[in-house]
């Protein structure tokens, strides 16, 4: 298989941030519009990441205009300028669809406190 | 008969598959087909066999396992012996010379392809899974008899089941064609094709890619 992980090797991305379910993402996705490209920024926390290797996934949920919206990128996606973590969650699962049943205050993440640094 | 088309084709290993970028950003699911050691070993011509055609070989052998016919063969074409022969009709024989390698380059990227390969084998198959029925309900009274195949024909006219009808039995572990596949990539450095889409049989399975029969 030494020889297919050397395919995939050129598919992956080195530059994709260790991020986790919980996490808040800033995701700058490349909008071609014919000759013109754009950054567009889908920030929301990521509800779970699917799959290995190339065609790993990930989808980040936010609320917009009440109106809760879902977005999967592929991680090693080209079309993935950076993703940028605004902030660090601390949750149990690895699946955060609890929180498509929840609204306003029960929404919230906790943020991930780390303590290594305090002894 | 000979041929009027220029059939190119190289012997393979189907490594197994994976999935690639294209340039629109699309995710593309590729077999990985390593076609390293290809070697000409014998030309056919009209004059003396009455079509024309190249013989390619391909993989390693146990120098010990080579009979001395086929040493003597290999040694006529002033290659080491190879694990795989096969013959490719092709009209432009004559552009190729004995003892030639052959590398992937003979194929680019967007070409379409022919594979022919050994289908992984299935076992005793029912006739849903070997042909495609559609079996019987799985209620209104169905009873033990949901992946049946049904009748089989009629009673006393004719009296006795038709030949060739489709029924249970041995399925795959045979030579399958899958026809019109693209050329998504070459590798020269490496010796690999990357296929567009599956190709018959199971992973380190030997496999003929050649350019495509029908098509444009």
């Amino acid at each position: 298989m030494n020889i297919i992980d050397s395919v995939n090797a050129a598919s992956l991305r080195s530059d994709v941030p260790d991020f986790r379910p919980g996490d808040t993402v800033k995701v700058h996705v490349n909008i071609i519009e014919g000759k013109n490209t754009r950054v567009q920024i889908f920030q929301g926390y990521v509800l779970g990441r699917q799959g290995q290797g190339v065609g790993e996934t990930f989808t980040v949920r936010k609320v917009s205009f009440g109106v809760g919206v879902e977005r999967t990128f592929p991680v090693h996606s080209p079309v993935i300028e950076k993703i940028e973590i605004a902030a660090r969650g601390d949750v149990r699962r690895a699946k955060l669809y609890y929180m498509r049943d929840r609204h306003g205050k029960a929404a919230r993440i906790k943020e991930k406190r780390d303590f290594k640094g305090a002894k | 008969m000979t041929a009027t088309r220029n059939v190119k084709g190289l012997l393979g290993t189907k490594l197994g598959m994976t999935q690639v970028w294209d340039e629109n950003n699309v995710l593309i699911p590729v077999t990985v087909v390593q076609a390293d050691s290809n070697v000409v070993t014998q030309l056919r011509n009209a004059d003396r066999d009455g079509y024309t055609a190249v013989q390619i070989g391909y993989g390693q052998i146990d120098p010990r396992k080579v009979t001395k016919p086929m040493a003597g063969h290999f040694e006529s074409a002033g290659v080491t012996p190879r694990r795989h022969v096969v013959e490719l009709r092709t009209a432009d024989a004559e552009s190729y010379e004995l003892g030639q390698a052959l590398s992937v380059e003979v194929f680019e990227s967007g070409q379409k392809v022919d594979v022919v390969g050994k289908s992984k084998g299935k076992g005793f198959a029912g006739v849903m899974k070997r042909h495609g029925f559609a079996g019987v309900g799985a209620s209104h009274g169905s009873h033990k008899n949901h992946r049946k195949p049904g009748s089989i024909g009629g009673a006393s006219t004719p009296g006795r089941v038709f030949k060739g009808l489709r029924m249970a039995g041995r399925m795959g572990n045979v030579r399958h064609t899958t026809l019109n596949l693209t050329v998504h990539g070459v590798d020269a450095e490496k010796n690999l094709l990357l296929i567009k889409g599956a190709v018959p049989g199971a992973r380190g399975q030997v496999v003929l890619v050649r350019s495509a029969v029908k098509g444009a």
